[in-house]
């Protein structure tokens, strides 16, 4: 079943290679909106019973112990659905796409299917390969379809995640050397730990898969890629790209430097809760110092995801409280979902404002709310749900977050979380400002090209929204299913 | 026969013609294809080719049935097991797609057979330069893979292609006559000229008169690996001779050469001697650095694949270098091998189908031939060590040998090195995305099949590796 989930878009690419030119876009709507009930079932099927579902393992490289291994849990369903329904609105947000639309739609559900893959991964060669092709169809995104210096960005995103996946890559290969006998599968790595008795080998080795991670989440310093890449990307590549892709570099955190590296991980938490930390407070400073609405929002997700790094680091800390630690890291894979929603939201939104101006100057508009209420409707509710404003799924993850981390008891992690608090404040800021310079006020420049949103537009917000606001609301759907998972992974970096 | 010592319990003697089927198949096809070829009329030679691939093919079939039996020694010299399996697989698999792309070029050429021949030949002497474990073996070898590859890289008689055959042969003569002293030493200081007996001998040997011989002998296989000193003739050849030569000399030699050169870490050197680990590995770290650098600037193709050849030569000495010291070298010098050339082979039979040097040349050609465009982009990002393609399999073993072997310094410089590269194939990649111009290269027939066939080979071995690697 899982098999069917992560392969049927890229067997509906091979379709939408084929099929004539008018169908492309249905086929790829269709895959994606089946693929899409299709994780909603698995999910419920799997309901919120601790464990794995769905295993599958094949042989693959028996030579190197590494095997087609894949599975679901509560940490992998939340983000499978969110890469679901992300591709989904991705689709329904393209329908109108006329720019070699065969190419882009064969590109999506590849890339679909990579990162539905890298989220299913129980096997760290496995996960890896995932993880690198998602670099190579994201540089073919930007590369074809973005604007602006799209060959330079798409190089420099390419340049740098790939650097950080070879890191990952020599990270993954010392956990391989280190586990007696030699294995990548990840479960039999959690069960017994490689590395146990050699603390140099394994600080070394989580250095290098912090760093590779680090680089994809990305965390300040390593982020320098995300915002020509954010900038110059097609707006639904950027809307995968932040909302999909960086998730990708936290969930190998949980999936696999927590649980296979526990000791290397308490050692080295006051480093995840140092650069998370310092993730949180540069992006939310340096966003509010951006002229280019896209760039703003690319330096949040620096922000939001510095949260789930220093929610992680704190978790960590063996000495702290554990049902603290528990509240964490579910915070932390809350905020990974509620980020790919309102940040997959406002890239599209900010696609809105190109496709109409051809441009991001957030000085150049002004009082769009007159001329187009739906979309300021939709742009001030996504705004809102990434300040973290509560009925939205950005208050429950940041909540968890630093409920988590200030209570977990440690002085270090409480003062880390205290300070994480000033950058809700600066990005409330900062958002204010975006709606206050864009929506209301005199009319700028280019508000008369602004029209309002389109039904396919409106199509892939609003869900992404709903979503948004249903997590908000009900948060107990998706913090049931990842409870097990947290108390699971604290049990093991507490042993 | 001389160091004809075998020690009990070892593999087993044997001096049965039948262990070289192989061997016997392209000698039988090449003296044959030169026979038939002085009986045909000049203009329709083609029937030597068909007698050269029959050759190739009855001698992959010899290797397949060799593969199946235990590992021997024939005439106490040549070394009949999975190195040489692999050798004689992947040299027989190359020279084929060869003998198609050359077919293509060469048709109607008024010395149309003695191409063909002359790739056996050079193709033979690969094949026993990979499986000799005895110095004087390898010397002959040596000469039967080289002087070949030297009449082909000049045989257009065109001023580049002189050129290019001049300091191809100048800089084989020159490292071969190093490579025979280095021969000399060892026989000296080591009693013998067999493997076995060089490794009994050595440890007691002097260590200064060792280290020097081995230098001196490592110039003979790092000429044939396109490998740091000896890689200048690299783009010369690549750029001067015809692409399908380019296809070969940048592929088949450097097989055998890397086996061997293997085979003497693991086989003849006893353990330490020498300093082979670091020895190889700054050899390594040096071909690796020095090729990617140099091909940044490229703007002619071939000159590019030949500087990327030269790269990808030092990641495949990472694993010679850890040679005896982890049960990773071997089958990741193996994979490795065999995944560099069906991926080299494939872009040098892009190069040949779009009959195109220049970058800009290739403008547009996605639109115009997509599967040429794609095989090259699979060809490309294989080189880069994409997965999910064959390459990635053969680097992830490389990365685990020299972690596993105590190398990490080597693990992070080939990491390095390898992102260095992204940059060089990626601008070869650009333009194929471009909108074509008037006059987009209309591609051959023949070498687009054997490009798409690389570019799938390529994607199997990546994703077949399970298999490919438990044969």
């Amino acid at each position: 079943m899982l098999s069917l989930l992560i392969f049927l878009p890229l067997a509906a690419a091979l379709g939408a290679a084929v099929v004539p030119r008018r169908a492309v876009t249905r086929v790829w709507a269709g895959a994606c909106l089946a693929d899409l009930a299709l994780v909603i079932a698995l999910w419920v099927a799997h309901g919120t019973r601790p464990g794995v579902s769905y295993e599958t393992d094949v042989r693959w490289i028996p030579s190197v112990h590494a095997g087609y291994h894949v599975g679901a849990d509560g940490l992998s369903l939340p983000l499978l659905t969110l890469t679901a329904v992300l591709f989904a609105a991705c689709a329904v947000y393209s329908l109108r796409q006329e720019h070699r639309v065969r190419e882009y739609a064969v590109l999506f559900l590849f890339l679909e299917t990579v990162c539905l893959g890298v989220f299913a991964a129980l096997d760290l060669l496995l996960f890896f390969v995932f993880f690198d092709l998602s670099i190579v169809g994201m540089y073919f995104v930007i590369l074809l379809w973005g604007h602006g210096g799209r060959a330079r960005s798409a190089l420099t995103f390419f340049l740098y995640t790939f650097l950080g996946s070879l890191v990952l890559l020599l990270g993954f290969i010392g956990l391989y050397l280190g586990a007696d006998p030699h294995t990548f599968d990840i479960v039999e790595l959690t069960r017994t730990p490689p590395l146990a008795g050699s603390a140099g080998l394994a600080g070394l080795t989580l250095l290098a898969i912090g760093i590779g991670l680090g680089v994809k989440t990305p965390v300040v310093p390593f982020h320098t890629w995300l915002p020509p890449a954010h900038t110059d990307a097609p707006a639904a590549g950027s809307a995968i790209l932040a909302g999909v892709m960086l998730k990708m570099g936290t969930y190998g955190l949980v999936r696999i430097a927590m649980p296979v590296l526990p000791d290397a991980w308490r050692r080295f938490a006051w480093v995840f809760l140092a650069v998370g930390l310092a993730g949180v407070l540069y992006g939310a400073l340096v966003a509010l110092a951006q002229e280019n609405a896209k760039r703003l929002v690319a330096y949040t997700s620096v922000n939001h995801m510095g949260y789930v790094v220093l929610a992680l680091g704190a978790a960590g800390y063996a000495s702290g409280d554990a049902d603290a630690r528990r509240l964490a890291v579910t915070g932390a894979v809350t905020q990974m979902v509620s980020h790919g929603l309102v940040t997959g939201a406002l890239f599209l939104l900010c696609g809105v404002l190109y496709d109409r101006a051809g441009e991001y100057g957030l000085g150049r508009f002004g009082g769009v709310a007159g001329t187009a209420p739906v979309f300021s409707a939709l742009l001030a509710v996504a705004a809102f749900a990434s300040l973290g404003l509560p009925g939205l799924s950005g208050f429950i993850a940041d909540f968890q977050i630093f409920a988590g981390t200030i209570g977990s008891g440690t002085t270090a992690a409480a003062v880390a979380g205290a300070l994480a608090v000033l950058g809700i404040l600066l990005t409330a800021g900062l958002f204010l400002r975006v709606l206050h310079r864009v929506l209301t006020g005199a009319p700028g420049e280019l508000t008369a090209r602004v029209t309002d949103v389109r039904r396919d537009e409106a199509g892939a917000v609003v869900p992404l929204l709903a979503v948004s606001v249903l997590v908000g609301v009900v948060p107990r759907v998706l913090l049931d299913t990842v409870e097990p998972l947290s108390a699971a992974v604290i049990a093991l970096v507490g042993r | 026969m001389a160091g004809g010592a075998v020690v009990a319990g070892e593999a087993m003697m044997n001096e049965n013609p039948a262990d070289l089927a192989p061997e016997l198949c392209v000698l039988a096809a090449a003296v044959l294809g030169l026979v038939t070829g002085l009986f045909l009329p000049r203009a329709r030679q083609w029937p030597v080719a068909v007698i050269c691939s029959a050759g190739l093919l009855a001698g992959l079939a010899a290797t397949a049935a060799a593969a199946t039996r235990a590992d021997l020694t024939a005439f106490a010299s040549f070394e009949i097991d999975p190195v040489t399996h692999v050798t004689r697989a992947v040299v027989l698999g190359s020279a084929l797609p060869v003998i198609v792309l050359a077919a293509a070029r060469v048709r109607g050429h008024p010395r149309e057979s003695e191409h063909y021949v002359l790739i056996l030949f050079s193709a033979l002497g690969t094949l026993v330069l990979g499986a000799s474990s005895d110095l004087l073996v390898l010397v002959s070898a040596y000469l039967l893979a080289s002087i070949p590859a030297y009449a082909l890289a000049g045989f257009g008689k065109d001023p580049p292609g002189t050129e290019a055959a001049l300091k191809y042969y100048l800089m084989g003569a020159f490292l071969g006559v190093l490579m025979l002293t280095g021969v000399t030493l060892l026989y000296g200081v080591g009693r013998g000229t067999s493997f076995t007996v060089l490794r009994e001998n050595l440890g007691d040997a002097p260590a200064a008169a060792v280290a020097v011989g081995v230098v001196a002998l490592l110039a003979g296989p790092l000429f044939k690996a396109g490998a740091v000193p000896g890689h200048f003739w690299v783009p010369d050849v690549a750029e001067g001779a015809s692409p399908p030569v380019a296809a070969f000399v940048t592929t088949v030699p450097k097989i055998g050469a890397f086996a061997v050169l293997y085979r003497i870490g693991a086989a003849a050197l006893p353990p330490g001697a020498a300093g082979w680990p670091a020895l190889v590995g700054v050899v390594a770290a040096a071909t690796m650095t020095l090729g990617n650098l140099a091909a940044f600037g490229q703007d002619n193709v071939r000159r590019l694949l030949a500087y990327s050849t030269v790269g990808q030569a030092g990641y495949l000495l990472v694993p010679v270098a850890m040679a005896g010291r982890t049960e990773l070298a071997r089958p990741a010098l193996l994979y490795y091998l065999a995944a560099y050339a069906v991926t080299n082979i494939g872009a040098f039979a892009v190069v040949v189908a779009a009959g195109r040097d220049g970058l800009p040349g290739y403008t547009g050609l996605l639109r115009a031939s997509p599967p040429l465009g794609l095989s090259l982009i699979v060809c490309l990002l294989g080189f880069v060590g994409t997965p999910p393609t064959a390459v990635f399999v053969g680097k992830v073993l490389m990365f685990g040998a020299a972690l596993d072997g105590g190398s990490t310094w080597l693990a992070v410089v080939a990491a390095a090195n390898t992102v260095a590269s992204v940059f060089y194939y990626l601008r070869w990649i650009v333009p194929l995305f471009g909108r074509p111009d008037g006059n987009a290269p209309r591609p051959a027939r023949a070498p687009t099949a054997v490009a798409a066939v690389a570019a799938l080979a390529s994607i199997a071995l990546g994703v077949g590796s399970g298999i490919a690697l438990a044969a």
